[in-house]
């Protein structure tokens, strides 16, 4: 069943090496904190505070709005200083609650915490819905969505995605070798939520220690088991996982629920854990600030809301000046012109670099190589999808499956003659989605 | 804001190989061939070389001046295709068929029809396969300081023995870049080596030949008889360096293995059967014409078509 990886990928250099020894710490803001309402896929969120409030760490100011949202919680104590528009990573002007941070980090009190036994489904969903929880990965796919599956009894692998594919990311990494036995009580919350599931770790192979921590961890836990993947990315792509670690295929019209799986990325679970076990919601999270220009790289716990810029000087500053800055990995995430974007729940990473390889390298014409058929892991032909694409010919690019692109990008990384190819398939595909919203 | 960072879509990193970095492995591959015809047939051998590279690059350059195009030289695909088909020549050919050889290929063959990447043949084998049919007599002259001799192939086809160390050697008549199946062979390991192809289409197109002398020659599996067929001729070059130009070949792996086999086949039938002895630049040329054909049928079944609802 399992085949532990998938077909197609990429090597990339990942310089993990960077930052992946030094232990997580502490960052605390020094600007005012920005919270977009939306930090996650769904209805953004509905602001519950207004101008000149003051609120407190962990006081709830913005609610969600319908089924597909989540509450987004003040993280520091201090006054609301505007509910305006403010620049995000996507470079958009987005809806923000901004907060003047008082420095007393005053918070309300946690929630009523129960044993997990004595708690039900509803109860548990319940608590990870209000907590705000996301998906911490990237997507920021509303966590207590995913719990609510219609026939939990039909749900045989809960997998925690502990892949970390993207390069120069070991946010998770250090997670899972700094707290491992919380990653495993967040997994015993969904275990308990899905009665004839299996919880899998599934990590990637260049993390030796923490497949060893956690199968000595996990050795009397029937129930558990650690899956070493090959490193490769796109590893942790929920369909190449699912595919990995159970045999079983999806595409764009099937939910991993549909074929009897649970993924979660490693923040998103440990944030579980937080909700359930400490009465917590989401409040910070944790971000690898690295690439070649920063001095000291490292990971830190970092309150949402926090500005970029405050990160830079704590990892030791620039040692010579960035070119580009990437809010995620270089695969998947967004580049931002200025570092004045506040972190999300869902931003993994500060990356800095001081080479751009897009604007040192022209695209030229296609030599028709197949590189890029060879590492699509949807199996699709790139190229072919790519001129389709370019000309809006959505019948020919939907018919040759442009909507099971799953934008990893592998493709656009190989080509030799530097074609944007996952730019433009991304461009078509995102028309079409909103077409069959409608 | 006085300093804003480059952005874009991602992803934002690139690997480090290029379009000309996979050229000028392609030019470095084709060098033991090239040293060895030079090596074999002098002088003539290296200006026929240089006068087609010459040609071909001249030509594109002019082409790109002349219709406005942004130069593309750079890729060093002109160099390739000018090295490819001086390798087609036979030695003793003069200077100007290379010249008329380099802009043919690179006008007519290739920017015609938009440039690199747009070419539905492979320019250098459309070039020769022009001069072969235009010019019969000098391309199919092997002759070696004016002694006139048969090609392995030639004896082959007339039922006469052929001496396999010499062909080994490459002390054979033929075109300047096909006599050392050693030389060929060495720049092709350097190709698999470095990634820049693989072993599918030429190892398809070699089995798929030999399993068709196997059966139709009539003489069974004779190793002296299938070793000459395979290192005479154009067998050798064709299969490595031009059924396996990126572009003039299926993008998926099933259908590269299902060209690789029906160029072997079509082989086979040329030189068995055809008037000709030789058949193997025709047989790529067909095979490349049929290529969107292939590529139509050999779309590759995306990931999760199967997947289906657990309670379904």
């Amino acid at each position: 069943m399992a085949k532990l990886t998938f077909s197609g990928g990429i090597h990339p250099y990942d310089g993990k090496e960077m930052s992946k020894d030094i232990p997580i710490k502490e960052v605390y803001p020094v600007s005012d904190l920005v919270y977009p309402l939306s930090q996650h896929i769904g209805a953004p969120a509905k602001p519950i505070v207004a101008k000149g409030d003051h609120v407190l760490a962990g006081q709830k100011i913005a609610e969600a709005d319908g089924f597909v949202s989540s509450p987004i919680y003040a993280s520091v104590s201090g006054t609301v200083k505007a509910i305006e528009e403010r620049r995000v990573v996507t470079g958009n002007n987005a809806m923000s609650i901004v907060i003047e941070n008082d420095g007393l980090y005053d918070s309300v009190e946690p929630w009523e915490v129960k044993p997990l036994e004595e708690m039900s489904n509803e109860e548990i969903i319940n608590r990870v819905r209000e907590a705000g929880i996301v998906g911490m990965g990237g997507a920021g796919f509303p966590t207590h969505v995913k719990l609510s599956v219609k026939e939990p009894a039909k749900i045989d692998y809960v997998i925690v995605n502990g892949a970390e594919c993207e390069p120069y990311l070991t946010s998770d990494y250090r997670k899972m070798v700094e707290e491992p036995e919380k990653l495993i009580d967040g997994l015993r919350v969904y275990l308990k939520l899905f009665p004839y599931s299996l919880g899998i770790i599934a990590i990637e192979d260049n993390k030796p220690d923490c497949i060893k921590v956690f199968k000595a961890l996990t050795k009397d836990e029937p129930r558990i088991t650690v899956k070493a993947l090959r490193t490769k990315y796109p590893q942790g792509s929920e369909r190449q996982l699912i595919y990995a670690v159970t045999g079983r295929e999806i595409n764009s019209r099937l939910l991993p629920a549909d074929v009897g799986c649970v993924v979660n990325n490693v923040d998103t679970v440990i944030s579980v854990r937080r909700a359930i076990y400490d009465g917590m919601p989401l409040m910070h999270r944790i971000v690898t600030v690295t690439g070649n220009c920063i001095k000291n790289p490292r990971n830190f716990k970092v309150l949402t809301g926090t500005s970029y810029a405050d990160l830079v000087p704590e990892a030791g500053g620039f040692k010579r000046e960035p070119v580009k800055i990437i809010s995620g990995g270089p695969m998947m995430g967004f580049c931002i012109f200025d570092l004045n974007v506040p972190v999300t729940k869902t931003a993994s990473a500060l990356l800095c670099l001081s080479r751009d390889d897009i604007s040192r390298m022209e695209p030229s014409a296609c030599i028709n190589c197949g590189q890029c058929v060879e590492v699509c892991p949807s199996r699709l032909i790139p190229k072919l999808l790519s001129d389709h694409a370019a000309n809006f010919n959505e019948e020919e690019f939907l018919s040759n499956h442009g909507l099971e692109c799953v934008e990893c990008g592998c493709c656009s990384f190989i080509c030799p003659a530097k074609r944007p190819l996952c730019q433009n398939i991304k461009s078509l595909r995102k028309i079409c989605l909103s077409k069959k919203k409608k | 804001m006085d300093k804003l960072y480059n952005v874009s879509s991602n992803p934002h990193i690139r690997s480090k190989v290029t379009t000309s970095g996979l050229m000028f492995c392609v030019i470095v591959a084709l060098l033991p061939a090239a040293g060895f015809g030079i090596f074999r047939f002098g002088l003539n051998a290296l200006l026929l070389i240089a006068v087609t590279v010459a040609s071909a690059v001249l030509s594109e350059f002019l082409f790109n001046l002349i219709t406005k195009r942004k130069q593309t030289l750079g890729d060093f695909s002109a160099i390739v295709t000018g090295l490819l088909l001086a390798l087609n020549l036979p030695p003793a050919a003069p200077w100007w068929i290379g010249v008329v050889g380099g802009f043919f290929a690179i006008v007519v063959v290739k920017m015609l029809f938009g440039g690199l990447g747009q070419n539905f043949m492979n320019p250098a084998l459309g070039a020769r396969c022009f001069l072969v049919i235009s010019f019969a007599s000098i391309m199919t002259n092997f002759a070696v300081d004016g002694v006139s001799e048969a090609t392995p192939l030639a004896r082959l086809k007339a039922g006469e023995v052929v001496d396999i160390v010499a062909m080994a050697r490459g002390n054979i008549p033929g075109t300047i870049g096909e006599i050392s199946v050693i030389a060929i062979l060495i720049g092709a390991c350097f190709l698999i080596l470095v990634g820049v192809i693989d072993i599918l289409i030429p190892g398809a197109y070699i089995v798929s030949f030999v399993i068709f002398l196997v059966i139709f020659s009539g003489k069974g599996f004779d190793t002296t008889y299938i070793a000459a067929h395979l290192s005479g001729g154009g067998l050798m070059l064709g299969a490595f360096f031009m059924a396996t130009d990126y572009v003039t070949r299926p993008i998926t792996k099933t259908g590269q293995l299902i060209y690789g086999a029906f160029l072997g086949i079509l082989t086979g039938i040329f030189r068995l059967f055809g008037p000709s002895a030789e058949g193997v630049s025709f047989a790529i040329i067909i095979g490349n014409l049929l290529v969107p054909l292939i590529d139509m049928f050999t779309k590759p079944r995306f990931f999760g078509k199967g997947g289906v609802r657990n309670n379904e």
